[in-house]
């Protein structure tokens, strides 16, 4: 058994609460929420702390999936197992269960958070590329009042967002547009394991044409990627397997990988290339009303 | 979203047959385990108990300069903090390991490894202990370490074993088989030969417990009590007297239910000795248990063998030699557990299932800056290795001859009438009948139909590959003659004695981890003296209540206990037949066993029950003359041979062309151990290890880096296979029983584990031949099959 070293345990009552534990305890501090990333670094002693807030009791407040007209809203205590079984969820985003079905297992889909995923800020995290491909933003509070941010500006390195020492994410806000749909790929050596590569893509249709089109990759960079010049190669084109080999293309041009025990980053970049393909096909077929 | 269905407890009572002897039952030790009563190690709490923790080394390679241990020993609530000094002025500081070499219990010079134990702590709590060694300051000065097997020889390699005198290079040792000249010959004069490098990368057993132990010095008695997570407590013991000079009747080694050991748990580990001396030391009883990242980085590894298969054949495919050159990475210190004649394990047998005319094998082994082991991970003393370089250099030279693989198997079997077989490296086969097995598993994979559809699939660009292995296995060591460790023989003993009621208990030297042997051996015993199963209470596990024995690992539970669990079985029945013809009043001649009774020959009105005897042996009244009261016997049974267990195994696998992605749709395994006493508990140990085949297969290995840190500290970064990367396995059996054991039965433990990783390596060839790949190395992930798909298959090392 791994154990990790002394630490003080909070357990924050509500939204205020954990913020004014924060300001009071400072960078000593950190939140937990589901755990399954923080407490395995406790363990192996990568992350050192004087303080634990537990914020699960703030999953009343926190755990949401709202659907509203022109967005949806995701309280940031909202768990996998929730958004993989949440139906309005997968009839706006399809991305969303396509990722979670492969997230890990169920033991930590019962536990870990969307807002634990996000803060956590892996590169290889997969609701991360999810909520870049769907230009989501983050509402994130501190003493000092609340501020929105997008996901480009959320993410500042590997491991590191914009929340600060005292604030908390409290909800992911995507906006909603009709005529869309979107698809989530991923290869891993197994079951549960992080990606060595994976792509979400939403696109956008009027009539014939795209009228938007998004891909977020996740594990080829420092952060979750959106690659905007996919975006504007792919506006106004009728969807074909040319116009999907032309975005694979622009992917893997567009993305940083390294070799690492998953995979060389000559793999990865033909994966960005070959899932970036394959995940523009598949949302352009559910719009189309061809199921998977 | 899959729905679990509630099954009714029905199906599992009537799944239960009860059988007395041989047969599907269910396990009897599964109720507690399956209702969390298991009793292990990390269970086992005492009064005063503490905790211990190993400090380790960060790195590969360094000199010790300084250690400050006084910040530690400040802390209050540690009570004891011990390094490489403190041992050495005991003379403890270095322990032998299981192939004569020495190993340190704590650096006293060097560290020759990352993971290496340095120093330990004794403390309160375990907490604490772990806390405390952050407060122990280590001076190091780097050493350039030695990763690269392929360049410890050079004449520039760091020395890494100076503590021996007069080592001025990192060989460890050399070893041959078989006869060079001859094979040489063969070759020379062959129509066709094919050479390929093949490496089996290093893995790791990586069992659910990690390794552990609880030691409990009692100083007025001066007795030693051990609970540990040993595979071999009676071997166990007789090490630590000879090393520690404790005497051996003072010592007992407890080795309570194990959470699975793969060879893991046959070494004796630095941690198990740093608790008895730091139970010695405090006068406390001593708790050390191995967190996951310190098993992966420092406990018994496996394979680690990088090999050059060569084949000799005839044009239509007549195999007539294999020649092999390995180059073994032992790690740091040669802590390889075999028999102290088989350096290189029973390597020896990769001449496969094949009738050959020459064969030969030169293997050279090196020092590197790695954790020690070597034999583990069901290998079955690198039967793994051997089955693996055979069953991938017969598919090379299948691609070579455009030849079907199963076809060129079929044609170079031994043929029944050829056993016992010696092979040319002087390995005696006791029993086989090869092509029936290889039929079955044809028929059960619908070989024919596979290749068409395969066909038809590569017109469509669709990759599906098909791989075939079949292999035989020698194991159940062994016959004392030519076969101990470290001087310990390796026949077993065994004891059964009967209770006045008809109720027995069995005394075992083996030591399950997982097995079933609570109820094989129950089945073995009922088989021959007719008391049902679970009327046999099976005793393993305590050296103080159990007769000597060199305990589980290498498939050997029931070719050699298991035999003796017969044999001594039979002994107690011989003598239930006397006491039985003084209760008939007939001479034994006249009585007839039908199972559970002695039966007067053609009155079967009269009859004795085995229960009936044994109240008889133990009551009143008179006994037979010369006849002792009581009914018991022990023996010890030493095997005259090995068993050779075989299996016909057929994989088919799909590969994503986009993302080289390998998925095993089926797999086909047809095994044959001889005579089958639980057929569940059979195809139990061959699912186990089919799936640690996907494992070696697909994802696992032990990486390092170039400065010899280890690359798979943890779960997260060593992979093993999960439910959803195995097919349901398709199982089937033939049975031919070894001549030469009581019962006719061979080992199953490890066979699949050993046959499997080829069957899936060469589905994964196979499919990949539209891309003229003729061979790729395991770890198959999908970066390595893509790196393959684009004429660049990549060594792991």
């Amino acid at each position: 058994m791994q154990v990790p070293a002394p630490f003080e345990y909070e357990r924050a009552t509500g939204v205020d609460d954990a913020i004014a534990l924060l300001d009071r305890l400072g960078s000593a501090a950190r939140l937990v929420a589901g755990g399954h990333s923080l407490l395995p670094m406790m363990k192996l002693r990568l992350a050192n702390l004087e303080y634990l807030i537990d914020i699960n009791d703030l999953h009343g407040e926190l755990g949401y999936i709202e659907v509203e007209p022109g967005q949806l809203r995701v309280g940031s205590m909202t768990r996998h197992r929730e958004l993989l079984e949440s139906d309005p969820l997968a009839e706006a985003f399809p991305i969303f269960r396509d990722a979670e079905r492969v997230i890990a297992d169920p033991v930590v889909r019962n536990r870990g958070t969307i807002g634990g995923s996000l803060c956590q800020a892996d590169p290889s995290e997969d609701l991360s590329a999810v909520c870049t491909t769907l230009d989501a933003s983050c509402l994130i509070r501190g003493s000092s009042g609340s501020r929105e941010v997008t996901m480009a500006e959320f993410y500042r390195g590997p491991y590191e967002t914009a929340v600060g020492d005292d604030e908390i994410l409290i909800e992911i806000r995507i906006p909603v547009r009709p005529n869309g749909s979107s698809a989530y790929e991923k290869v891993e050596r197994r079951a549960g394991d992080w990606a060595v590569v994976s792509c979400g893509a939403a696109v956008w249709m009027d009539g014939d044409v795209i009228s938007d089109a998004r891909v977020g990759l996740a594990a080829v960079g420092p952060n979750t990627t959106g690659i905007p010049a996919i975006s504007e190669a792919l506006r106004g084109k009728v969807p074909s397997e040319d116009l999907y080999a032309e975005a694979g293309a622009i992917a893997a041009e567009n993305c940083t990988p390294s070799t690492d025990m998953r995979g060389s980053a000559e793999y990865k970049r033909h994966l960005a290339n070959e899932l970036t393909r394959r995940a523009l096909r598949r949302s352009t077929a559910r719009i189309h009303g061809q199921g998977v | 979203m899959t729905v679990v269905e509630p099954r009714p407890l029905d199906s599992f009572i009537d799944n239960d047959e009860k059988p007395i002897g041989y047969g599907r039952m269910l396990r009897k030790e599964d109720p507690r385990f399956i209702r969390g009563k298991g009793r292990y190690c990390d269970d086992v709490q005492l009064p005063g108990m503490l905790h211990l923790a190993i400090l380790r080394s960060p790195v590969a390679h360094a000199r010790i300069v300084s250690i400050d241990t006084s910040a530690a020993e400040a802390h209050p609530k540690v009570k004891a903090v011990v390094t490489g000094a403190a041992l050495a002025e005991k003379g403890l500081a270095w322990m032998p390991t299981l192939s004569n070499d020495v190993q340190a219990v704590l650096a006293t010079d060097k560290v020759r490894f990352q993971g290496q134990e340095v120093a330990f702590v004794v403390a309160e709590d375990r907490y604490v202990a772990r806390d405390a060694l952050e407060l122990i300051d280590v001076e190091y000065e780097i050493l350039d370490p030695v990763i690269d097997a392929r360049k410890a020889l050079e004449p520039t390699a760091p020395v890494i074993r100076d503590d021996i005198e007069g080592k001025t290079d990192n060989h460890c040792f050399d070893w041959e088989t078989g006869d060079e000249a001859a094979t040489n010959a063969v070759f020379d004069a062959a129509e066709v030969t094919v050479s390929q490098d093949i490496v089996y990368p290093r893995v790791h057993p990586a069992p659910m417990e990690t390794c552990g132990c609880v030691a409990d010095y009692e100083r007025v008695e001066g007795k030693l009590t051990l609970w540990s997570t040993s595979q071999a407590p009676h071997a166990h013991r007789t090490l630590y007297a000879l090393v520690a000079g404790l005497p051996e009747h003072k010592i007992r080694v407890i080795s309570p239910d194990i959470g699975g050991g793969f060879g893991n748990k046959v070494p004796i580990y630095p941690g198990y000795v740093c608790a008895v001396v730091g139970s010695i030391v405090t006068g406390k009883p001593v708790k050390w248990m191995e967190d996951r990242s310190e098993n992966l980085i420092s406990t018994g590894f496996a394979r680690d063998y990088i090999m050059r298969g060569e084949i000799a054949a005839t044009r239509d495919g007549k195999i007539q030699a294999i020649r092999t050159h390995v180059l073994a990475d032992h790690g740091a210190f040669n802590g390889t557990a075999a028999p102290v004649k088989f350096p290189a394990g029973f390597f020896g047998v990769f001449t496969g299932s094949y009738d050959l005319e020459a064969a030969y094998c030169k293997m050279t082994a090196v020092y590197t800056n790695k954790a020690p082991g070597g034999v583990a991970y069901a290998c079955s003393f690198r039967i793994t290795e051997a089955v693996y370089l055979v069953e991938r250099i017969v598919d090379c030279l299948a691609y070579e001859l455009d030849m079907d693989p199963v076809e060129l198997r079929i044609k170079n079997f031994i043929q029944p009438e050829q056993f016992p077989y010696t092979t040319k490296t002087g390995w005696v086969y006791d029993s086989g009948n090869y092509e029936p097995a290889m039929r079955l598993a044809m028929e059960m994979a619908g070989y024919e139909a596979l290749r068409r559809e395969q066909a038809e699939k590569r017109a469509r660009g669709e990759l599906m590959g098909i791989g075939v292995s079949f292999f035989t296995e020698a194991v159940g060591a062994g016959p004392r003659k030519n076969m101990d460790i470290l001087g310990l023989g390796m026949a077993d003993g065994c004891e059964l004695r009967v209770h006045p009621t008809g109720k027995a208990v069995v005394r075992l030297s083996v030591q399950s981890q997982g097995q079933g042997h609570e109820t094989t051996f129950a089945q073995i015993v009922a088989e021959e003296i007719g008391i049902p199963p679970a009327d046999i209470e099976v005793v393993h596990g305590d050296t103080d209540n159990t007769p000597f024995g060199l305990g589980t690992y290498g498939s050997r539970s029931t070719p050699v206990s298991g035999a003796a669990a017969a044999l001594v079985a039979r002994k107690v029945r011989d003598k239930a037949k006397i006491i039985a013809s003084g209760m008939l009043e007939v001479s034994v001649a006249d009585l007839e066993w039908q199972k559970g009774a002695f039966v007067v020959r053609g009155d079967p009105s009269k009859s004795v029950t085995i229960q009936a005897i044994a109240m008889r042996s133990y009551g009143a009244g008179d006994l037979p003359e010369g006849i002792e009261g009581g009914l018991e016997a022990q023996i010890c049974y030493n095997p005259e041979n090995l068993t050779y267990p075989f299996g016909a195994y057929i994989c088919v696998v799909d590969i994503d062309p986009g993302t080289a992605e390998v998925k095993v749709r089926r797999f086909v395994a047809v095994d044959d151990c001889g005579t089958r006493i639980n057929p569940m508990i059979i195809e139990g140990q061959v699912h186990g290890g089919l799936t640690d085949g996907v494992g070696m297969a697909l994802m696992e290995m032990i990486a390092f880096d170039e400065d010899g840190n280890c690359l798979g500290g943890s779960l997260m970064d060593y992979l093993i296979p999960t439910a959803l990367e195995v097919p349901d396995w398709e199982t089937g059996y033939t049975v031919t029983p070894s001549p030469h054991h009581p019962i006719g039965a061979k080992g199953i433990g490890e066979s699949a584990t050993v046959g499997s990783p080829p069957a899936i390596v060469n589905a994964v060839v196979d499919a990949l031949k539209p891309y003229r790949i003729r061979h790729a190395d395991m770890p198959l992930t999908p970066s390595r099959v893509w790196d393959a798909m684009q004429g660049n298959p990549k060594p792991p090392v």
